[in-house]
C-alpha cells in the first residue's frame, strides 16, 4: 500500500513535465509543416497569407537547391514533384486511413495531413493553384508583424507597470500602518484576480476611448493594449515585489534608521539592493506573462495585420493573431499559426524560466 | 539636510500616489461593470439561455467546465503536491517539478488552447466540452500541485515524526495527520485555483467553442460564459452589448468572491 | 533480564556528513529505569536517542555501524535493531519503542481520536475496547478528570501541558516496553514539568525510559542512571548521583559544575 501510494504521487508529480514535453512536442509537430516551408525567416517576414506567383515548373527543376535558399516562400523543389502528381481524392484516401493511427504516440513520425482535417492542400506548404505551366501560387505566412506587435506591447506595458508597481510595492511593505495596509493589499490581489476578459472590455469601452483622447490616433491600438496589459500585470509585479522587499531584515533596516538615514534612503540604499534579485525577478516574470495575455489586448489592438508605425495605430500580437484565427484556418496557415504558438510559448518559457532560475531562488 | 528631507517626501508621495492609482484603477473597472452591467441583470438571464438573450446557459456551461477540471486536477495536484512535499522533498527532480510547475503557471493560456486543439479537437472534428476542461485543468494543475507543496511544508516536521513514532506507515500520517494539518490551507488554494480557471477566456476559444443554446453533452462544442462575452462585446447590437456586461458584472463578482472566501478561510488560521 | 536495550559500540554519521555525529557508544538501559542522556547542545543526545527508535530513517542516507539490542520478553528472542529494514519491521519496533518529542505534537483531531489513532493501527478495532484502554491512559498520565467531558473537542484546544500529557497518554495506550522522552518539557511552563517529572517517575515502574535533558537538575530529579556525552563521545556513564556528587572525569565535572555548556 505504502509503494503504491508513492507511486501514484510520482506519477501525479510527473504529469506535470509530461504535459511540458507533450506540448513542446504536439506545437512542433504541427508547426513543422510551416517550419520547413519558412523556415527562420518566418520570424522576420512581414506578409501573412500573401499569394505568391512563382516562376513556372520548368525554371524551377532547373534550379532546385537556388530557389531554396532564398526566400523560403518557395517550395522545396522535390516534394513539389512528388506531390503534384497526388490527387484529391488519394489525400482524402491517406486522411481517413490515418486518422485511426492518430493518437499522442509521440515517437511515430506522423504524416503532417493528419493533423488538419479534410484540406484540399494538406500536403507541405502547398496551397493555390496547381499549373505547371504558369507557375504555381504559393502563400506566404510571415510572423513579424505579431512578433513586433508582442514586443513592442510589452515594451509599453512595462514601461508604464514598473514604476506603479513599485511604488505600490514599497508602500505595502515599508509606508503603509498596519491599518490601511491590510485592506490595500486586499485590494491590490483583488486586482489581480479580475479575469482578463473584464479588462479588455473595460479597456475598449472606457480606457481606450480615455487615451486615445489624451494621445489622438484610434481608440483601438497599440498603446492602449500596452497600457492595458500594464494595469494588468501591476498587480502581479507588486505582490511579486512586496515579497521579495519583505525578506529584507529589520536590522539591516533598523541599523541605516539608526545612522538618521530617511525612508526614501533606507529604501534606495538597503532595501532595493537587498531585493534586488526578488525584484528584477518578478518584473522579469511579468514580461512573461505580459507577453502571452491575450484577452485584454485582444479587444483593443485592432486586429489589423499591419505594423504600427505610430504607437497608435492598430496593430495585433501573437496571442490576438492565434485568438483571431485559429478557428477559421486550415491547411498551411493552421502550420503557421501552430509555429506562432510555439514561438510564444519557447520565448516565454524561456523568459519565466530564466527569472525563476537566475532571480528567484528558493528560500 | 532639507534637501534629502524633500526627496523623502516626495518620495513617499509618489509611493503612495501609486497606491491610490491601483485602487483608481480597481474601482474605475467594478463601477464601470456595476453601472453598466445592473441595468441588464434581470431574473430573466438567469432562466433562460442566449438564444433567448439570457445567461442561463453560459453561467451552466463555465461552471460545468471549470468544476469538472477541478474534480480531475485538485486530485492530481494534490497528490502531486505530496509527492514533492513528502516523499521527493529535497531531490533534484522535486526542485525541478517544482521549477516546472512555477513556469507552467505562467505560460500564455492561449498556447494550451493551440496544445488541445490539436490534440483533441483535431481528432473529434469540433469543439468540445471535453477539450474545454483538458484545457483548464493543465492550467489549473501547477496551481495546486504549487499550493498543496506550500501548504505542506508548513506543518511541522515533528508532527510527522510523531505519527511515524506511533507506528504508524508514512502514507497513513500524510492521509490521516498531514493533509488534516494543512487542510485549510490546501482547500484555500483550491478554491483559489478554481477561481482562476472559472474567469478564464483563451483557453476555451477553440476548444469548447461557444453556443448561443444550452448543451449537456460534453461531447459537443460548450458553452461558456467567458468565451461568449468576447463574442457578444462586440455585437452591434446594443442589447446584447448590455447583457455582455451583465454577464461581465456576474463573472467577476463570482470570481471575487471566491477570492475573498479563499482569504478569509486562511486568516489567523494558524496551521 | 536486567537491561532492557544496549547499546554496544554505536556510531552513527548523518547523511552527506564528513565525520561521524556519534562515536563507538556503548551503554545500557536498564529496565524499569530512567536513564538519562545529558551533554552540551551538539553532543549527540538526541542523535542517540532518535536511533534508539530508528525514526532517523525517515531520512534515509545515514550510516550506522556498531549495534543496538532490544531485549524481548521470554519468548521472544532479542534483536539487533539496527538491521531492521522492512517496512512491518520499523512499524513493530515504534510500537515496543515509543518516543515523546520535545513540541507536543497533538495530531488534527480530537483527544479521543488521537488516543485511537496508534490503537487503530495495531489492529484495536473494538469501540469498547478502545474506550477502555483510552481512559485508561489518560487517567495514567492525570488527564481524565480535565478532558472526560470534551473527548470530542480537538486536541490543539489543550493547553501546552495537557498537551504533551496528551501525547505521552498516546505513545502508553500502546503498552510500550521502552519510552523514549526527547527534551520534553523544554518547551512548558515550570508547574507543567514539574507534573511531567513526576509522571514520569511513576511510568518507570511499567516501562523502561530513556530521557533526553539539557537541564541537568532535571536529570538529577529525574533520572537513575545518567550519561554524559560531549561532542559525539560518550564521555562518563552511572549511577545519577555518582555522576552528580563524585563524577570521574573532569569534563563531567566541569559541565556539572557549569563551566561550559
Amino acid at each position: 500500500m505504502e509503494k503504491l501510494f508513492k507511486i501514484i504521487a510520482q506519477c501525479s508529480a510527473s504529469f506535470v513535465f509530461i504535459i511540458l514535453v507533450a506540448t513542446v512536442v504536439v506545437l512542433y509537430l504541427t508547426a513543422k509543416p510551416a517550419i520547413e516551408e519558412f523556415g527562420a525567416h518566418f520570424i522576420i517576414e512581414p506578409r501573412w497569407n500573401v499569394d505568391v506567383i512563382q516562376p513556372p515548373a520548368s525554371e524551377q527543376l532547373a534550379n532546385p537547391i537556388s530557389e531554396n535558399a532564398n526566400t523560403g516562400s518557395l517550395k522545396i523543389e522535390t516534394d513539389n514533384t512528388e506531390e503534384a502528381d497526388v490527387s484529391d481524392e488519394d489525400l482524402e484516401a491517406d486522411i481517413s486511413s490515418d486518422e485511426d493511427g492518430y493518437d499522442d504516440d509521440l515517437g511515430d513520425d506522423f504524416a503532417d495531413d493528419e493533423y488538419i482535417p479534410t484540406d484540399d492542400d494538406i500536403e507541405t506548404g502547398q496551397s493555390g493553384v496547381e499549373d505547371p505551366a504558369a507557375g504555381k501560387v504559393s502563400t506566404i505566412y510571415g510572423g513579424a508583424v505579431p512578433i513586433v506587435g508582442t514586443i513592442f506591447s510589452t515594451i509599453i506595458a512595462m514601461l508604464f507597470s514598473i514604476p506603479i508597481a513599485m511604488g505600490i510595492a514599497v508602500f505595502l511593505s515599508e509606508i503603509a500602518n498596519s491599518l490601511t495596509a491590510k485592506p490595500i493589499g486586499i485590494a491590490i490581489e483583488l486586482l489581480a484576480a479580475i479575469p482578463s476578459i473584464i479588462y479588455g472590455m473595460w479597456a475598449l469601452f472606457y480606457f481606450g476611448p480615455f487615451i486615445s483622447s489624451i494621445f489622438g490616433g484610434h481608440s483601438v491600438s497599440l498603446l492602449i493594449a500596452g497600457l492595458v496589459l500594464g494595469v494588468m500585470i501591476i498587480p502581479f509585479m507588486a505582490a511579486l515585489s512586496r515579497d521579495a522587499i519583505n525578506t529584507t531584515p529589520d536590522v539591516l533596516k533598523e541599523s541605516a534608521y539608526a545612522m538618521g538615514a530617511t525612508k526614501f534612503e533606507v529604501i534606495k540604499d538597503i532595501i532595493f539592493p537587498y531585493a534586488r534579485a526578488g525584484i528584477i525577478g518578478s518584473i522579469i516574470v511579468s514580461l512573461g506573462r505580459a507577453m502571452g495575455e491575450t484577452m485584454a489586448v485582444a479587444f483593443v489592438i485592432g486586429g489589423i495585420f499591419k505594423f504600427a508605425h505610430k504607437v497608435t495605430d492598430s496593430t495585433i500580437s501573437i496571442p490576438v493573431v492565434l485568438a483571431n484565427n485559429f478557428a477559421e484556418s486550415s491547411g498551411i496557415s493552421m502550420n503557421a499559426l501552430f509555429y506562432l504558438s510555439l514561438l510564444l510559448f519557447i520565448v516565454s518559457f524561456f523568459i519565466i524560466f530564466t527569472a525563476k532560475y537566475f532571480f528567484l531562488r528558493r528560500k | 539636510m532639507t534637501k534629502r528631507l524633500l526627496i523623502n517626501k516626495l518620495a513617499i508621495m509618489f509611493s503612495s500616489l501609486m497606491a491610490i492609482l491601483g485602487l483608481a484603477f480597481l474601482a474605475w473597472i467594478i463601477i464601470t461593470l456595476l453601472l453598466k452591467g445592473s441595468s441588464a441583470l434581470t431574473p430573466y438571464i438567469f432562466t433562460h439561455d442566449l438564444v433567448e438573450n439570457g445567461i442561463r446557459n453560459l453561467l451552466w456551461g463555465q461552471f460545468v467546465l471549470a468544476g469538472l477540471a477541478s474534480l480531475i486536477g485538485i486530485p492530481i495536484g494534490l497528490l502531486a503536491g505530496i509527492y514533492l512535499q513528502e516523499y521527493g522533498n529535497h531531490t533534484k527532480y522535486a526542485t525541478f517539478i517544482r521549477d516546472l510547475s512555477d513556469v507552467m503557471m505562467s505560460a500564455p493560456s492561449i498556447v494550451i488552447g493551440t496544445f488541445i486543439y490539436a490534440i483533441i479537437v483535431i481528432p473529434a472534428g469540433h469543439t468540445n466540452g471535453w477539450a474545454g476542461i483538458a484545457a483548464l485543468f493543465v492550467m489549473m494543475l501547477p496551481i495546486v500541485v504549487r499550493t498543496t507543496d506550500d501548504m505542506l511544508s508548513m506543518v511541522p516536521v515533528e508532527l510527522r515524526e510523531a505519527g511515524i513514532a506511533i507506528g504508524a506507515p508514512k502514507y497513513h500520517v500524510v492521509l490521516h495527520i498531514i493533509l488534516k494539518a494543512a487542510k485549510v490551507g490546501i482547500m484555500t488554494g483550491s478554491i483559489l485555483a478554481f477561481a482562476r480557471i472559472v474567469g478564464e477566456t483563451a483557453p476555451l476559444l477553440y476548444t469548447s467553442g461557444s453556443t448561443i443554446y444550452m448543451e449537456t453533452d460534453l461531447t459537443q462544442t460548450y458553452p461558456s460564459m467567458t468565451v461568449s462575452i468576447y463574442n457578444l462585446a462586440t455585437m452591434p447590437d446594443e442589447k446584447l452589448v448590455s447583457l455582455a456586461w451583465a454577464a461581465a458584472l456576474v463573472l467577476t463578482l463570482v470570481v471575487l468572491m471566491l477570492n475573498l472566501l479563499g482569504r478569509f478561510l486562511i486568516r489567523d488560521k494558524r496551521l | 533480564m536486567k537491561n532492557k536495550m544496549e547499546i554496544n559500540d554505536f556510531s552513527f554519521t548523518y547523511k552527506g556528513a564528513k565525520a561521524p555525529s556519534l562515536k563507538h557508544i556503548s551503554l545500557p538501559v536498564e529496565c524499569n529505569k530512567v536513564t538519562a542522556i545529558i551533554g552540551p547542545s551538539g553532543c549527540g543526545k538526541s542523535t542517540l536517542l532518535r536511533s534508539m527508535n530508528r525514526i532517523h530513517d525517515l531520512y534515509p542516507g545515514n550510516i550506522y555501524d556498531g549495534e543496538i539490542l532490544l531485549h524481548n520478553k521470554k519468548d521472544e528472542p532479542s534483536q539487533n535493531i539496527l538491521d531492521i529494514k522492512k517496512e512491518n519491521e520499523f512499524i513493530k519496533l515504534r510500537q515496543k519503542v515509543g518516543m515523546v518529542f520535545q513540541k507536543p505534537t497533538p495530531f488534527p483531531m480530537s483527544i479521543f481520536d488521537n488516543i485511537a489513532y496508534g490503537l487503530k493501527l495495531s489492529g484495536q478495532k473494538n469501540k469498547r475496547k478502545l474506550q477502555e484502554l483510552i481512559e485508561k491512559s489518560l487517567h495514567k498520565v492525570a488527564l481524565w478528570e480535565e478532558v472526560k467531558d470534551r473527548l470530542n473537542d480537538d486536541a490543539r484546544g489543550l493547553s501546552g501541558g495537557q498537551q504533551q500529557r496528551l501525547c505521552i497518554a498516546r505513545v502508553i495506550a500502546l503498552k510500550p516496553e521502552v519510552i523514549l522522552f526527547d527534551e520534553p518539557t523544554s518547551a512548558l511552563d515550570p508547574l507543567s514539568t514539574l507534573a511531567i517529572e513526576e509522571m514520569i517517575f511513576e511510568l518507570k515502574q511499567d516501562y523502561t525510559i530513556a530521557i533526553v535533558t539539557h537541564n541537568m537538575q532535571q536529570a538529577s530529579r529525574v533520572s537513575d542512571y545518567t550519561a554524559f556525552m560531549y561532542l559525539g563521545d560518550l564521555i562518563e556513564f552511572g549511577a545519577t548521583e555518582t555522576i552528580f556528587i563524585r563524577p570521574t572525569k573532569k569534563q563531567t565535572e566541569d559541565y556539572i559544575t557549569g563551566k561550559f555548556g
